[in-house]
């Protein structure tokens, strides 16, 4: 390697510096002179009719500036938050799309629904006051959970919903689905359900508006994952603000693994507010209020079943998922059950036949959308815990039954049955890479060792594929996107040499700052010192589309290489100029311009110089300056994909269960570091995990109270919960179809791990004839099942 | 109702007039604009919060500024030295990618400090139950690990060094 700060190095992060000594700047760290609190009073029912808002008290309160409330907002015009995606039903009738407004006008629909707004000189003031805040509320009756939705009777969320309904939806080949299953030999059944999560970035969410008045200009400074997303959605569909009066801002962003791609009415309420109340406007969730009101993930209820002809080969899988939708429809919510979910259900199998039907349902529940992973755990852990069943249906080891069914190295690229064409994996590589590292031979001992010890010992194997990077334009609009998924990025060559970059993708956590800049310093071969990496602010960065479904690097990285590609050109006809040779005679590496067959040659340094000081350019040719635009709208996704093995240990007189290893093998394209790649797997991982054992998002079926509303309740991976890994990645098979070859690793950890862990738990239990247990596997659900079940043999003699 | 509330915080003596029911960390934060004190969490859990309060990790989402009154209080913006050189388990933190997003850093590090002193030599285990009050999201913590490990190797050897010379 050139460049010891380049593609492949495992460069210590730049970001650190000033997150290791307080001098972070997320968005509550920000005061403004005149500076107003804003404190929501929100719902305390599921489901109520609003019959009045008695506010006198609250606003003679000790510094209250201002209460406002949904009424307020209707005179203003303010209108509902926009969905980004439309579902068509398989009738062809387009998804219901209820209204969602910032502030509720007449009905709430959920706890946590936001009803008005207290602002006041400091927080405790405006905390005070929204508890004076009087709402006359009629209570109705709510619906808690997806299935009490499509009961027969249920209360409706929404009244031109008709039985709950927003979408029901199929993709795949019914018929061909139908007829393989007629000729079956062989079907696995289950059902299960993908638990509900919260999120839980660390940063609770937190919005300050702006208003100037001597120009008209509003700025949001917000914990967003996409900036200029929200700006064109808030000021568009929200607040009819024109673009260019408003600037949004996602300054140091602390996690949002999809809870902040979405556009909150908290958003509109500051911003909104701001203009009102003639100052600065800032509020901050507290952690309940987190709880309540960031969009959840997860939650399906799903039937599957896979059809296998006589040796285990896969002939057609037919599912059936009920998917919450919460009260209302966040941004993307409607694409994450469809197109994110059911497109990923051949997995890495050469399934020939898939049919899905997902019903996406309303409840009085805290809107769902995407959360790490977004759709494609929910696939993974569907497929590979089918995939267990039916290894224990014919009797097969569970990696060769897996091995017998993958789609081979050769057969890509891949079109599957469910719309996606993989560009490239070797998914047996990958389990030949996983298989020594966990001695797999050497688990059945392992495993009588455990039950001498009275332990009850398990191995669990999941492989994933995802689509990433998303997404293609074209592609997305044909699915149902209303805008395109391309990234935008702008390489700036300063005078002296120096550059910055403007990027459309947003870092809140992934080290854009340290990766982006390994890219530039790499292709240029400069220090990396002397590349700056911006992004979140619409006014500097030309525009974005955000930080998502693992998309930096393959979308925002891709624009990058374009924009540089760009200046190189620029730069190489400076160079002919200055070396007054032929632009083709002129030859390019890492920044120094060679004319062939000579020594004359210039750096990127000298060039970026003469750029600015164009004393002698011939100006009908050649424009002044060095500064490059480009646009890359990605020609199809990417597919990471990877293996992921789970050993673990079960106490059956305490239900507790223990990680004792987890090795994680996985294909992301070329790696441009990888101590952060490693680092992206090992959080993604224990979220997946989190979900396995220990997470569950808890709302009651009748009355649509959120049960699991902190930390004391919703139980929350801690460093002494879960194991070290064993990470290992291979470069064998870089995306095709991008400029750096890669794929993404953001979401990887997160998609395989659960069913991996699950898939261990159960066979920790097999000995008990269980074959399946829903997440998470907490140790009461554990101990439960194990006292519930007949005793095992060996267990039982001891 | 207000109080004056004096203390020494990063070496320097401050002092104001607060409510009463101001929290350490929004003295820190609101008053002193020491944003490098987070806050993850309402019912103490996350740890985002931790200062030293006379040399021991407190959670300061929890603890009244009157409390503090009159102590010698630790931010993180206070651990570096005055020339900048990071703490050594600053420095591992950096070293060992023992940190992603931020957040829930300065009080995984104030915490890790006061882990090292207490025992400056831990094991996994020890490492890893001694964090257990304090909650990343991003990390999966196996990089925490490696961190606060090498950290206390390097404030063990940072003890030495003076040592060694005389």
């Amino acid at each position: 390697m050139a460049n010891p700060n380049g593609i492949g190095a495992s460069v210590r992060r730049r970001e650190d510096q000033r997150f290791l000594t307080g001098r972070g700047n997320y968005t509550d760290d920000f005061k403004r002179l005149n500076m107003t609190h804003a404190v929501h009073v929100r719902s305390p029912y599921a489901h109520a009719r609003i019959l009045g808002i008695d506010f006198t008290d609250a606003a003679a309160m000790p510094g209250v500036v201002a209460v406002l409330t949904g009424a307020d907002m209707e005179a203003d015009k303010v209108g509902s938050l926009p969905c980004g995606w439309q579902i068509h039903s398989k009738d062809g009738s387009p998804m219901k799309e209820p209204p969602h407004y910032p502030l509720a006008r007449d009905r709430v629909r959920y706890v946590g629904d936001a009803v008005a707004v207290v602002i006041a000189e400091t927080r405790e003031q405006a905390r005070d006051a929204a508890e004076m805040v009087v709402v006359d509320y009629e209570e109705l009756p709510a619906v808690g959970s997806s299935t009490r939705a499509v009961a027969g009777g249920a209360p409706l969320v929404h009244d031109d919903a008709p039985d709950n309904v927003c979408y029901d939806w199929h993709l795949g080949d019914k018929a061909a689905t139908d007829a393989a299953f007629a000729n079956a030999a062989h079907i696995a059944k289950i059902d299960l359900v993908n638990q509900r999560l919260v999120p839980n970035a660390m940063e609770p969410r937190a919005a300050m508006g702006e208003y100037d008045q001597s120009n008209g200009e509003y700025t949001l400074t917000t914990t967003s994952q996409n900036p200029h997303v929200t700006r064109l959605l808030m000021g568009a569909f929200v607040l009819g603000i024109p673009e260019h009066k408003l600037r949004v801002v996602a300054p140091d962003v602390g996690g949002g693994f999809g809870s902040k791609i979405f556009h909150y009415g908290e958003e509109a309420v500051v911003t909104w507010a701001a203009r009102k109340v003639g100052r600065p406007v800032k509020w901050t969730a507290d952690r309940s209020e987190s709880f309540l009101t960031d969009a959840h993930g997860r939650d399906h209820v799903s039937h599957a079943e896979l059809a296998m002809d006589a040796d285990g080969n896969f002939l057609a899988l037919r599912v059936s998922t009920l998917a919450n939708l919460g009260a209302y429809l966040s941004t993307f919510a409607p694409s994450i059950p469809t197109y994110l979910y059911a497109t990923l259900l051949a997995g890495q199998y050469k399934t020939p036949a898939i049919y899905a039907e997902v019903k996406a349902v309303f409840t009085n529940t805290s809107p769902v959308d995407a959360y790490r992973g977004a759709g494609r755990p929910e696939a993974c852990y569907l497929i590979e815990r089918l995939v267990d069943v039916a290894a224990g249906v014919m009797g097969m080891d569970k990696t060769e039954i897996r091995r017998r069914n993958f789609v081979p190295k050769e057969a890509m690229p891949y079109q599957t049955p469910v719309a996606l064409q993989y560009d490239t994996g070797d998914f047996a590589k990958n389990l030949d890479i996983a298989l020594p590292l966990v001695d797999y031979p050497g688990f059945q001992q392992r495993r009588a060792e455990s039950k001498a010890r009275g332990k009850l010992r398990g191995i669990g194997f999941a492989t994933y594929i995802e689509a990433c990077g998303i997404a293609p334009s074209n592609v997305a609009g044909a699915l149902g996107a209303r805008a395109g998924l391309y990234e935008c990025a702008e390489v700036r060559f300063h005078p002296t040499g120096s550059v910055t970059v403007f990027t459309g993708a947003h870092s809140h956590g992934q080290g854009h700052e340290t990766t982006f800049a390994q890219i530039v310093a790499e292709r240029f071969g400069i220090p990396i010192e002397n590349v700056e990496i911006v992004h979140g602010d619409t006014n500097k960065i030309p525009f974005g589309m955000g930080t998502y479904g693992s998309r930096s690097l393959a979308v925002g990285g891709s624009a990058l290489v374009k924009a540089m590609d760009k200046v190189e050109r620029k730069a190489r006809k400076i160079a002919a100029h200055m070396l007054e040779a032929a632009e083709t005679d002129i030859e390019v590496k890492e920044g120094r311009f060679t004319v062939a067959g000579t020594d004359k040659s210039l750096g990127i340094g000298d060039i970026a110089l003469q750029a600015y000081v164009p004393h002698n350019f011939p100006l009908d040719e050649l424009e002044p300056g060095l500064d490059e635009q480009a646009f890359y709208d990605p020609k199809n996704f990417t597919y990471p994909n990877g293996c992921h093995v789970c050993e673990l240990e079960i106490d059956p007189d305490t239900g507790v269960t223990t990680i004792v290893s987890f090795a994680a093998v996985d294909d992301f394209g070329n790696v441009i570091n990888p101590l952060i790649v490693e680092g992206q797997v090992h959080g993604g991982l224990v979220q997946g995990i989190g979900q396995a054992l220990y997470e569950n998002c808890v709302y009651d079926e009748e009355s649509g109270q959120l049960v699991t509303g902190s930390y004391m309740d919703y139980c929350m991976p801690r460093a002494d919960d879960v194991p070290s890994f064993t990470v290992r990645y291979h470069e064998d098979q870089p995306c095709t179809h991008n400029p750096l070859g890669v794929k993404g690793c953001g979401e990887a950890g997160t998609i395989g791990a659960a069913a991996a862990v699950m898939n261990a738990v159960v066979d920790a239990l097999s000995d008990y004839g269980v074959t399946h247990m829903d997440m998470p596997a907490t140790p009461e659900k554990v101990w439960r099942t194990i006292r519930d079940a007949a005793p095992a043999p060996a267990m039982a003699a001891e | 109702m207000s109080c004056t509330v004096s203390m020494t915080v990063n070496g320097k003596t401050v002092s104001r007039e607060v409510e009463e029911r101001t929290l350490l960390v929004a003295f820190l934060r609101e008053h002193l604009g020491l944003t490098g004190t987070h806050v993850g969490c309402d019912t103490s859990q996350c740890g985002a919060c931790v200062v030293h309060v006379d040399g021991r990790s407190v959670k300061s989402c929890t603890t009244l500024a009157v409390q503090a009154n009159g102590a010698e209080v630790m931010t993180i913006e206070g651990l570096a030295a005055a020339d900048g050189t990071l703490h050594p388990m600053q420095a591992a933190f950096r070293e060992h990618h023992g940190l992603q997003c931020g957040f829930c850093t300065p009080g995984m590090v104030m915490s890790a400090v006061d882990l090292v002193r207490d025992n400056p030599n831990p094991t996994e285990a020890e490492i890893r139950e001694g964090l257990e009050g304090n909650i990343c999201r991003c990390t999966g913590y196996h990089n925490i690990v490696k961190a606060v490990k090498a950290g206390a190797e390097a404030m063990a050897g940072a003890q030495a060094t003076p040592v060694a010379a005389e």
